[in-house]
Parts: structure tokens; sequence; C-alpha cells
């Protein structure tokens, strides 16, 4: 083999960069009109050629906020996503431990039955859980969404917490305990630092699955215990032509998981590989 | 201790998806064999297998199975492979890399309602959407997706959402490779076409494992995309057996035909089931 040219090199380099930029921008590309659209006003919003250059507007967020109460929804929002993932958390991490480091011959088969349930598409429970709903008087209420929410994502939870756990070396623990080390102890001090980052990666995948989710708050919940995945879905009625305005509200809606989304993307995606990736 | 500690730990968790999954389960099979309209929840009385029928002689209920299937189907068929080819693509360094990462995540924190409104209005409307100026420019006649194309438009959308996570798997996953052994195989004259035959595809069939097995899951219920855009339609062209579900329970208040139509979403999902443990069970051991 001949001494590689560096001419072809930097060609293939730059092609490369070219390339990834490109196909980055192009699915980047309905964000970026939805962020554009949210600042103009309606008839910029649906002008044709599509407008570039305009005066950006604040009109439509006051207008959204005016119209459909946003901060209710988004308080809704936060609270379901949060408690259901602290819940799900306290449920989980147990059973994740109990079975990386307490392994039996159920384990597998325990795990693989917990994402069998996974499996079951939310429809299936549909009418159940809105019957259940109905006659306990949570239709329309967080605490409705806060318990669908912890439960439907518990089989993930317990599985990517595993797959964090049993990664941990069971010396570790061991060479802890023979220090006379307690359990809590072992736990807090051995345990829970080397499990920070799939704590955290679950933690982080739970919040944004439960902020997304959309079949169960449809379903469930409306104007009081609506979040905002709700309030969106409450803007497709009126056909087309208030497109600044669902773009405002829109932006609004994502606005908060997306950023906090690019923040912890690294330690999210490291943790959602399920210990396929060594 | 080492035995009663590991079973008090792992209760709360299977108890409460025991729960989850029987409870409604045996519900779902009372209700599936008696006429039980949400409207008059007081006139129930045993109908037999008649909601099965109804429900599967109901045309759409094939519609909605192939509709299903096709759906997961693209959209996973999509996913990996245009993930595999961003992620060979980003996985050298190149200038912005990081910014390009963020960038391409960004549609896997978008929530399906909306994915669904901006691509439904902004990008697909034959009108004002970007697509018909894109179409336009071409000097071609725009496409009225959503009435034309509605089960494609769908697999667009989701797609979109999904390709993100899929990619972004597949990068972690190269990242992780053998720098030596990849450089070793330089020296040996071996060209890129060889490296992805032999190094970085084998490489990355675990993380095709795990990427098929969490989107099958979520992609069986799709929902929010076809409530939000096409309704189902026209007629049943985007129904899935979901939305088909959603259909008889809250817009026909028939919990009845619905529960019957959900225990067959439960068969096809346990067929699903079946198959996913099949793939992950060779490529994850747990």
């Amino acid at each position: 083999m001949s001494i590689p040219n560096p001419t072809p090199l930097n060609l293939t380099q730059w092609l490369r960069t070219v390339a990834a930029w490109l196909v980055a921008l192009l699915l980047f590309f309905p964000l970026g009109w939805l962020l554009l659209t949210a600042f103009k006003t309606e008839l910029q919003a649906i002008a044709v050629p599509p407008e570039w250059l305009f005066t950006p507007t604040l009109e439509n967020f006051h207008e959204v906020q005016e119209r459909s109460d946003y901060l209710l929804y988004a308080k809704n929002s936060v609270i379901t996503s949060v408690v259901s993932t602290l819940l799900g958390m306290l449920i989980a991490t147990p059973a994740a431990y109990a079975m990386a480091f307490f392994k039996s011959k159920h384990t597998k088969d325990i795990l693989m039955w917990m994402l069998s349930t996974k499996m079951m598409p939310a429809v299936g429970a549909l009418v159940p859980v809105y019957v259940l709903a109905q006659k306990s008087h949570l239709l329309d209420t967080q605490l409705a969404l806060i318990i669908v929410f912890t439960l439907s994502n518990l089989p993930i939870m317990v599985w990517m917490l595993f797959s964090q756990f049993k990664d941990i070396p069971h010396e570790t623990l061991e060479a802890a305990r023979m220090d006379g080390a307690g359990l809590w102890q072992e736990w807090r001090m051995v345990l829970l630092p080397l499990a920070m980052g799939g704590l955290a990666s679950t933690g982080l995948l739970c919040l944004v699955l439960s902020w997304n989710e959309a079949f169960w708050s449809l379903n469930l919940t409306a104007a009081k215990g609506g979040t905002l995945a709700t309030l969106i879905a409450s803007y497709s009625s009126p056909e087309g032509l208030f497109w600044a305005k669902l773009s405002a509200a829109s932006l609004m809606a994502i606005a908060p998981i997306v950023v906090f989304g690019w923040f912890s993307q690294k330690q999210l995606v490291q943790g959602l590989t399920f210990g396929a990736v060594k | 201790m080492n035995r009663i500690l590991p079973r008090l730990l792992l209760t709360p968790a299977v108890a409460t998806l025991l729960l989850w999954m029987l409870v409604p389960l045996l519900m779902t099979l009372y209700f599936s064999v008696i006429r039980f309209n949400l409207l008059q929840p007081d006139q129930i009385g045993f109908v037999g297998l008649a909601n099965f029928e109804y429900f599967v002689t109901d045309p759409s209920f094939i519609t909605a199975i192939g509709n299903t299937l096709v759906l997961l189907g693209s959209v996973i068929g999509i996913t990996v492979v245009f993930g595999v080819a961003i992620a060979l693509l980003i996985n050298e360094p190149f200038a912005g890399r990081a910014l390009v990462r963020v960038l391409l995540i960004s549609p896997f924190f978008v929530m399906p309602t909306v994915n669904a409104l901006l691509w439904k209005n902004m990008m697909m409307n034959p009108i004002y959407g970007v697509l018909a100026q894109v179409w336009l420019f071409f000097g071609a006649t725009p496409v009225d997706w959503l009435t034309d194309w509605p089960l494609f438009s769908i697999v667009i959308m989701v797609s979109w959402q999904w390709l993100p996570f899929a990619t972004l798997i597949f990068v972690t996953a190269l990242q992780s490779m053998d720098r030596e052994q990849l450089e070793a195989s330089r020296m040996d004259g071996a060209h890129y076409g060889q490296q992805l035959r032999y190094l970085y595809l084998p490489h990355l069939s675990r993380s095709v494992a795990v990427v098929v097995m969490i989107e099958l899951i979520f992609l069986l219920s799709v929902f929010a995309e076809i409530f939000t855009t096409t309704g189902g339609g026209p007629g049943d062209a985007s129904t899935n057996i979901a939305f088909l579900i959603f259909k008889q329970a809250l817009l026909n208040f028939d919990a009845g035909v619905a529960s019957a139509g959900a225990l067959f979403a439960v068969v096809l999902a346990n067929i699903a089931a079946v198959f996913l443990i099949r793939l992950v069970g060779k490529n994850l051991d747990p």
C-alpha cells in the first residue's frame, strides 16, 4: 500500500463535515421552522413564499397564555412528570438492586415478564383504567396521571437500572462489607457513587417520557389535570391558519424538556444502551 | 438475611406491576363478554362472544392490523438503516460535532402532539406548508400528504422522532469500538467496505437489537400522532389497532367491543413479545 496522500484525506474530511451538517440541519429544520413561526404574525406565518426576515413579535406567547392558561398545564406537566419519576425510582431501584446483586434462577424470568407487561399496548388497558378512574373520581386529576405514568414507566426503569447495576463488580460491595460496613453504609458510600450515572440516566429518561406522554393524558385528563401534551392537542381543532399561535404554544410546551434534553443527552443515551455497549 | 432482603426489595415492583397487569386484564376479559355502553353504564348484560364477532367482522379490523404492522416495519426499518448511516457519518471527529449531536437528538425530546401538529400544518399543508413550497420550487404539484398518503405521513412523523434515538445509540456503540483493531485492519489493507462488513456492522448488532426492542415497545401503541392529524382517516387508511380500540371505546362509547379489541391487541403484543424475547435473549444476556 502506498503512503496515503494527504489531499484526498482532507477531501473526505471536508465531505464528511458538509454531509453531517446537512443531515443535522435537515433533521432539525422542522424545529427551527417552529421556532421562527412562533415569533411571526399570523399573516407572516402563512406567507407564500415563506418569509425568512421579519420583525419578531412576542404577541403569540401572550395570547396563548390568555387563551388557554399555559401556566396551569405547565404546572400539571411538571408535577406529574417529577412525582412519577421520583415514585418510579423509589420502587424500581430496590428491585433492580435485588436482581443485580442477589441473582437467582428466576431473575431472568422476572425481568422478561416485566418487559412483557410493557409490551401490552396502553390501549389494551384503556377501558378498565378509564372506568376505574371514573369510579374513583380521578378523571382529570394529576393523581391519575402520576399513578399511570409511574406504572407504565416502571418496567423500563427496572431494566435500565438493572443493566447498569449488573456492571458494578460485586467484589467492591463485598470488600466494603468485609470492612464492616453496614447495609446502609454499603449503599451510601459504595453503591450510590458507582450507580449515580445509571440512576441519573434512568431518571432523565423517565422524566422525558412522562413529560411527553400523550395517550393517557389525552384520554384521562382535560381542562383541570391536563398536561402540556393535552393543551397542544386542543390546538388541532381549528383548521390551520393559527400557526403562529400554535407554534408559540408548541414552543412553550417543548422548550423546557428539549433544553433539559440537550444538557443531559450524553448521560441519557449512555443509559439507554441497556448495557449493550461495553 | 441474604434471602429475605432481596425479596423484600423486589416485592413493591413486582406487586404493583402484577396489579397493573392483572386488574385491567381481568376487567377487560369481563367487559368483553357483556354489553357495556359507557353512556348507559347500568344496562349491562351477558352477550357471549358477540363483541368479538363485531370487532373482528368490522372491515376496519384487518386494515388496522395491516396498518399497525406497516407502521412498525417501516419506522424500524427507516430508523435502523438511516440511523446506522448517520452514526457512521458522525463517528469520526469533524468541525462542530458536538453541536451536530445536539441538533440531531432534538426531535427525540419533542412530544408526539407537537410533532404531529408541526408536520400536519407547517410542513405538510398542501398550500402553505414548507414541503409544498419545495415541490413548487422544483415545478412539481404539491402533495396533499395527509389525504393522499396518510399512513406514509404518520410513518414520516414517527420516524423523525425515533431516528435521533437510533442514531445516538449507534454512535455510542461505535465510540466504544476497539481503535487498535480498526487501525490494524487498515494497515492490512482493508478498505472501508471491508471494515464496514467485518468490523463496524457486527459491532453494531447488539445495539440494533436494543433499538428494535425499545421501538417495538413504543411503536405498537402509536396514538397521539394519529389522533392529532388524520383521526385515523381518510376512512381507515391510517387507523392502527390502538386507534381503532380508542374509537370504539371513547368515540362510540362501546366499552364491550373496545375490550374485545383490546384482547386482540394483547395477543398481538404477546406475539411481538415472543419475537422480542428471542431477539433479546440472544443479544442481551441480562
